[in-house]
């Protein structure tokens, strides 16, 4: 417990201080890490059914262009489109799930990825209200009430504080009966069956809370960029969706979240050679998939053990003479 | 009281017969026995009653209801709950979390009480009873243990346990003493025969093992080629020359003895 805590103040104090240990450019990676905390973290509670999605990212553009049009035409403040295009998201993933609950593996992976872009040509070929392939522009930067929190360093801990929420949220789920059942799900459909579980509704519900979770996202990124186009949620960028999941592993809740942030780093690194992204991204995608499939979170255990063996020869060793 | 009925069951698979116009009848606090040879419909009948097969023709009333077009789980609300032959466990969970999910149609864990609510003293309540029932099939011991760690005659039992944690009023077993060694064996006979009791569970039960089938059964129904060829106490059925001829054969029924 003590350990556990310990662990805890580390990120904390890291995560606060962090925007004031890097330059200016550098606070926007740092922003759109937070976005892509929560957007994993809500692929990985998808995925505990066993489903692996291909439209994830095009929910997250549900709640982008929900919270820009929810703020533009009709005028409401961010405060309350941010958990509206949390509900539209949803709604949207709902609809899309439920033509896919007759399918599983191969059949739910390409079926979500048909559904999804049938969500994304929608927006290209609708100019009103969508604006067509160009997007949205002047999307109002966040506020609260009479605060602008589009600063970046502001804009940064809000982000901070709404992911620290999501993801506390999911966690709650995921230590739950409900996430349990999600596991079991994955494991043996038939025999969920068997003790009474309607296992269509549960990985309905996994896919809409995990929609619901990933237009949050997509509503933070849209006041952040202030502009969005559907090239922004296309089926590529599900391809480093899936990279930051794999690098991390799904098998453990802390997996997608280690993926995002070593992945970060490794991009924000090999900023240089950027034309090069999809390159890496791709090396390092078969890396993982050849020579640790776990992914990371495999080996945190690992460096425990090692850490508790190192304190524990500490202890050991004679005191040195003062 | 009825509480299974089969009416005229017939289920085809293409041009192959399964079960043909079976019509059975289980009271309430009976147990009853299903045997026949290999391939003579028993787990098909299974499938059909717990509502993973579709009959192709005929009807299942559970409780006097209708049950034939339902999904497994509204089955299993209903209280019908089977086993499986293969060890049908969640092998990356321990024995406790399989018994504790399994809870789900007794569990106080909505989404809002999940979001909002204490979890905590929730997932304790569906714990405290899911120690109760490893207790009662005697793998209380083995609670913190993964699941697919455990024997395969432990991981059967776990299967019962699962079942059990539906709190179901018709237990159907299939061939629960299936690949298990004499002392595996004694342990799970021991359990069914406690169930039925002490606890007077109704329970169906497709087996091979003829010794389990004539020691625990008090009715027992013979199916050759989807079928019913005899029903009766075991008794009769040992000396059923058409269920010997058929079934047993002379020579076997001889040797089992």
């Amino acid at each position: 417990m003590g350990m556990k805590l310990t662990g805890f103040a580390i990120v904390a104090v890291i995560a606060c201080a962090l925007p004031y240990m890097v330059e200016l450019y550098q606070v926007e990676v740092l922003i759109i890490l937070m976005f892509n905390l929560i957007l994993a973290q809500s692929y990985r509670l998808v995925n505990t059914t066993g489903d692996w999605s291909l439209s994830h990212i095009v929910t997250m553009g549900v709640g982008a262009y929900s919270s820009a049009l929810i703020t533009k035409m009709l005028g409401w403040p961010f405060w309350l489109s941010l958990p509206l295009s949390g509900c539209v998201a949803g709604a949207i993933g709902f609809m899309i799930v439920f033509p896919l609950l007759r399918t599983i593996g191969f059949g739910f992976f390409i079926g979500s990825f048909a559904l999804g872009e049938f969500v994304r040509l929608i927006w290209v070929k609708f100019h009103y209200p969508f604006g067509g392939p160009r997007g949205l522009i002047n999307i109002p930067p966040a506020s609260i009430g009479p605060f602008d929190i589009s600063d970046m360093i502001v804009y940064y801990f809000f982000c901070l504080g709404i992911a620290v929420l999501s993801i506390w949220i999911m966690y709650r789920i995921d230590r739950s009966h409900i996430g349990d059942t999600f596991k079991a799900i994955h494991t043996d459909p038939t025999l969920c069956e068997t003790v009474g579980i309607r296992v269509p509704r549960y990985r309905a519900m996994a896919f809409v809370i995990g929609a619901f979770f990933a237009g949050i996202a997509g509503a933070l990124m849209a006041h952040h960029q202030g502009a969005i186009d559907p090239h922004s949620f296309e089926a590529t960028l599900m391809v480093y969706l899936i990279i930051f999941v794999v690098v991390g592993g799904v098998e453990t809740f802390w997996g997608p979240i280690l993926g995002v942030i070593v992945m970060t780093v490794v991009f924000e690194l090999s900023r240089p050679l950027e034309e090069w992204r999809p390159l890496i991204a791709g090396a390092i995608l078969i890396f993982f998939l050849v020579v640790m499939p776990g992914g990371l979170e495999i080996l945190v255990p690992k460096a425990m053990a090692i850490l508790r063996k190192v304190s524990a020869i500490d202890r050991l060793l004679p005191k040195a003479p003062v | 009281m009825v509480l299974l009925e089969t009416k005229e069951l017939s289920k085809y698979f293409g041009g192959l017969r399964a079960l043909r116009d079976l019509s059975i009848e289980v009271e309430a606090g009976e147990i009853r026995g299903v045997i026949g040879p290999n391939g003579a419909g028993k787990t098909t009948l299974f499938n059909v009653i717990s509502g993973v097969y579709k009959p192709s023709s005929g009807s299942v009333y559970f409780k006097n209801e209708r049950v034939s077009a339902m999904s497994p789980s509204e089955i299993a609300a209903r209280g019908a709950v089977r086993t499986f032959q293969r060890d049908a466990v969640i092998h990356d969970f321990s024995v406790l979390r399989n018994v504790a999910v399994a809870r789900h149609l007794h569990t106080g864990q909505t989404l809002l009480k999940t979001l909002f609510g204490n979890i905590g003293r929730l997932q304790r309540q569906d714990e405290e009873k899911a120690e109760e029932i490893l207790e009662f099939v005697g793998l209380y011991d083995l609670r913190h243990e993964l699941a697919a760690n455990l024997a395969h005659g432990f991981q059967r039992v776990l299967g019962i346990a699962i079942a059990l944690a539906t709190e179901p009023v018709l237990l159907m077993l299939d061939e629960p003493v299936a690949g298990m060694n004499p002392t595996e064996t004694a342990h799970m006979t021991g359990v069914i025969d406690k169930l039925h009791k002490e606890r007077g569970m109704t329970i169906m039960l497709v087996e091979h093992d003829m010794k389990t089938v004539m020691g625990i059964c008090e009715k027992i129904t013979v199916i050759d080629f989807g079928e019913k060829l005899a029903e009766g106490p075991p008794k009769e059925i040992k000396n059923d020359a058409k269920v010997v001829e058929a079934y047993l054969g002379a020579e076997d029924f001889v040797a089992q003895r």
